[in-house]
């Protein structure tokens, strides 16, 4: 049996009376990518966004239910806890404007005012650039800005930037659907290798990213988790009707 | 680590707090100024103070009534002369905006809003109080023409640049003469704009007092030639409350309320407006 | 067509009227300063006193005068500013208040500067006399203090309305970007808002500047109006605006008047170099 590192219990989400998901109940496996498909506007946004509480900024925003992170409730921890172990991914790539590449992977400890010596910034700043298969595009150009990077580097780098934190579990909120074909095609590389050292949680509306990179798949439909399985079986056999239709392409 | 957690939690609440503290803070005096003037003048205004004329330096009572129509003429005038001038102009930055001379003339126009009053006072009492050898109303509706042509120039710039490429060119794709496109499409549709800056501007130079000291100057009678030195309602407050009569510094505040009351009338109208367009 | 190209050269016309209006009040500002500029000469910008009877005109009171309360009062207006931007851009989520905020704080900017100067004049001051008895300070009430603290009543609104603008400017997944690392959000702002806007806010800080640099009617009512150097931040004073809004319709001279004229000349290219460099330095912000 695989271990569980997140688990979800009977979660609910509002955006002020309008209830975006339904009872979710779901476990995630360590180490493993496990994707969130659905159509537009099935929660599956909401849904990672509640899972590193970025969900409750929004005014009016609520949330109902729980999330385990290894048995222990996240909304009993401080969010910024919370944020350090679930880290995320944007899906149009975010590097920090004013900061160079290396001050943007180190972004979540410059931010937060922890201190770290040069050395431990160097290790960091190297570890997490190789781990996002940027090193050898950047070593040479640490110090100029993060925006004069193509898309798909910029991506790589807020990969990075996240992984500089050593999350527990990565969330990716269509990580790809801004950048091209090669781009992407880097990214899927990465995760598969990615997942020996992290858990990810991909959120994506193309059917064969998920097909190709995951190790389970979720299926939400209207705020609902209709049908959650090892990629394999959803694909192939999958036991709802909803299901079957997304992946042949009727909804969606 | 719980510890330097708590250090941050605490910092980011302490910086919310002053925030918050300074924001609020600095709307006090709003408060106090409306008040205070309200307290002070509102017992003055009656129908005599708004339909009579000053008394003589020295004697009690009387109104305003000619600073009130000066400044109804004076303002009228500087506009009509900043409104055509400055749709014009605005038209012509928006028409041309990737011209190199339109470049040009929007860092002049930008200057133009920057020059201080008094100075724009100085220039119409060159240009007309000293050729005409005396003050008069026209030298200062020239001096607030200056003063409103620019915000009059660029509301209508803005909102010409805002008329979707469409608009125009199904315009011109009908066979319509540039100037019909000019004055049957894009004028009507950026004329909630084009009056907003009518409507800013005016209230601004209604309030304006610095660049009528040497221009229209003042008149304790009631005046209603142009090539005559006349009274406006901030110039009397500007004497008054200077004055050391303790009945002209009253009057001076009741003045201010009528005055405070009419500019923010219009400014919150202009501004009314402007939210509709901008968003 | 023959109407179109009549138009056009209507439109132009409207523009060029702009460049004439222009060059003619510089031209004609340094024509009628001319006198005074044959009698001083530079020494005019160094020389302190100002002395009509004696026909000896000088600049060195008003500039300082006009220095002084500007950046004062800018310093004044700094944290307030900062902390509206600040406010309204990332901490204020409710729609109404942040209208009725905004709406209040541009109100501020709508008062005539008259009766703001009526308000310092007859409210502020006592007060300030009162504050002045109790530090055993002469109570005077004006002064270069008092003028500070009304202009930046008066350029806080534009300031903030800048700075709020330039906060805009960030986009949303920038912070969001932030926030998931676990930064509060004060490290937010610290850490990349301010940052990334500091030019922009930069530059509004200038251009407000620029406003307090030449406002007349509120300064003239409250700043005491003693044509020396002042002594103190409590001493009254004078500013360039200030001065000529006094004296012009009473100058004794055709130098006299030549000197109020130049000072008007300065006030008016010194308003336009800090005008420009604000401008440029905010038009240097977009990315």
């Amino acid at each position: 049996m695989e271990n569980i590192i997140l688990s979800i219990r009977n979660l609910n989400a509002y955006f002020g009376d309008s209830q975006v998901l339904k009872n979710i109940d779901l476990d995630i496996f360590k180490n493993k990518i496990t994707s969130i498909l659905g159509p537009s506007g099935c929660g599956k946004t909401t849904f990672i966004r509640c899972l590193n509480r970025l969900h409750e900024l929004v005014p009016k925003a609520r949330v109902e239910g729980e999330i385990l992170l290894n048995g222990e409730d996240i909304y009993k921890m401080d969010t910024m806890i919370v944020r350090q172990k679930i880290g995320m991914v944007f899906q149009k790539p975010n590097p920090f404007p004013t900061m160079s590449i290396y001050d943007n992977v180190l972004a979540g400890y410059i931010l937060t005012g922890i201190k770290l010596t040069k050395e431990e910034k160097d290790r960091i700043v190297e570890d997490s650039l190789k781990k996002s298969g940027l090193w050898n595009e950047v070593k040479d150009n640490l110090f100029k800005k993060g925006v004069f990077l193509s898309g798909g580097q910029q991506q790589r780098l807020c990969i990075a930037r996240a992984l500089a934190m050593n999350p527990e579990v990565l969330l990716l909120d269509e990580p790809t659907s801004a950048l091209d074909p090669i781009s992407t095609l880097k990214i899927e590389e990465l995760m598969i290798e990615l997942k020996k050292s992290v858990t990810i949680i991909l959120v994506t509306h193309n059917i064969g990213q998920a097909g190709r990179v995951s190790d389970y798949t979720a299926f939400f439909y209207l705020g609902e988790l209709v049908e959650f399985g090892t990629t394999t079986d959803i694909f192939t056999t999958p036991k709802h009707k909803k299901t079957e239709e997304y992946l042949i392409g009727k909804i969606g | 680590m719980e510890k330097e957690i708590r250090k941050r939690v605490l910092k980011d609440r302490v910086f919310k707090k002053i925030i918050t503290l300074f924001t609020y803070l600095s709307i006090i005096p709003l408060f106090l100024i409306i008040y205070f003037v309200m307290a002070r003048g509102l017992k003055y205004i009656n129908l005599r103070f708004l339909t009579q004329l000053p008394k003589p330096m020295g004697e009690a009572g009387g109104g305003i009534f000619n600073a009130i129509v000066g400044s109804f003429i004076i303002v009228g005038i500087a506009s009509l002369i900043a409104i055509p001038i400055g749709v014009i102009s605005g038209i012509f930055l928006s028409e041309f905006k990737e011209s190199k001379i339109s470049e040009f003339i929007k860092i002049l126009v930008d200057t133009l809003q920057g020059i201080p009053s008094i100075v724009i006072g100085i220039i119409a009492y060159l240009w007309i109080v000293k050729p005409l050898k005396h003050f008069s109303a026209l030298s200062g509706s020239i001096a607030l023409s200056i003063m409103m042509l620019p915000i009059v120039i660029k509301s209508t710039e803005e909102i010409l640049n805002m008329v979707p490429n469409e608009i125009k060119e199904g315009a011109i794709a009908l066979g319509a003469p540039y100037y019909r496109v000019v004055l049957k499409v894009l004028l009507p549709y950026g004329f909630v704009g084009i009056l907003t800056g009518i409507l800013l501007g005016i209230s601004r130079i209604l309030g304006e007092t610095a660049p009528l000291l040497f221009t229209a100057f003042g008149n304790q009678f009631l005046n209603l030639n142009i090539f005559k030195p006349m009274s406006t309602i901030p110039y009397l407050i500007f004497v008054y409350a200077t004055s050391p009569y303790k009945d002209w510094h009253n009057q001076a505040f009741a003045a201010s309320v009528v005055l405070i009351i009419i500019v923010l009338s219009i400014n919150l109208i202009g501004r009314f407006f402007e939210k509709r367009w901008k968003t | 067509m023959r109407k179109d190209r009549v138009f056009k050269i209507v439109l132009l016309s409207g523009g060029i009227v702009i460049i004439i209006l222009l060059s003619a009040i510089f031209l004609s500002l340094v024509f009628s300063s001319i006198p005074s500029l044959k009698e001083f000469g530079i020494k005019f910008l160094f020389s302190k006193s100002w002395d009509p009877v004696n026909n000896q005109f000088g600049a060195v009171p008003f500039i300082i005068g006009t220095l002084l309360t500007s950046i004062i009062s800018l310093l004044i207006t700094i944290p307030f500013s900062l902390s509206i931007s600040i406010y309204l851009s990332e901490y204020l989520k409710n729609k109404t208040i942040s209208k009725i905020l905004q709406t209040l704080i541009e109100l501020i900017a709508g008062i005539p500067s008259v009766v703001i100067g009526l308000w310092g004049l007859f409210i502020l001051s006592p007060f300030i006399r009162n504050v002045q008895l109790k530090l055993g300070i002469p109570p005077i009430g004006v002064g270069i203090f008092t003028a500070s603290l009304i202009l930046s009543i008066m350029i806080i609104p534009y300031s903030a309305s800048i700075g709020k603008e330039v906060l805009s400017l960030v986009p949303d997944e920038v912070r969001e970007g932030a926030i998931s690392l676990g930064a509060t959000d004060f490290e937010v702002v610290k850490g990349i808002l301010l940052p990334f806007s500091f030019k922009g806010i930069f530059g509004g800080f200038i251009l407000s500047f620029g406003r307090a640099f030449g406002e007349t009617m509120a300064v003239t009512m409250v700043i005491g109006n003693a044509n020396r150097v002042p002594t103190s931040i409590f001493s009254p004073g004078q500013t360039m605006a200030s001065l000529i809004a006094n004296e012009f319709t009473e100058a004794t001279s055709t130098l006299h008047l030549s000197s109020l004229i130049e000072i008007g000349l300065i006030l008016f290219i010194i308003s336009m170099l800090i005008n420009i460099l604000g401008r440029v330095i905010i038009r240097r912000v977009s990315f």
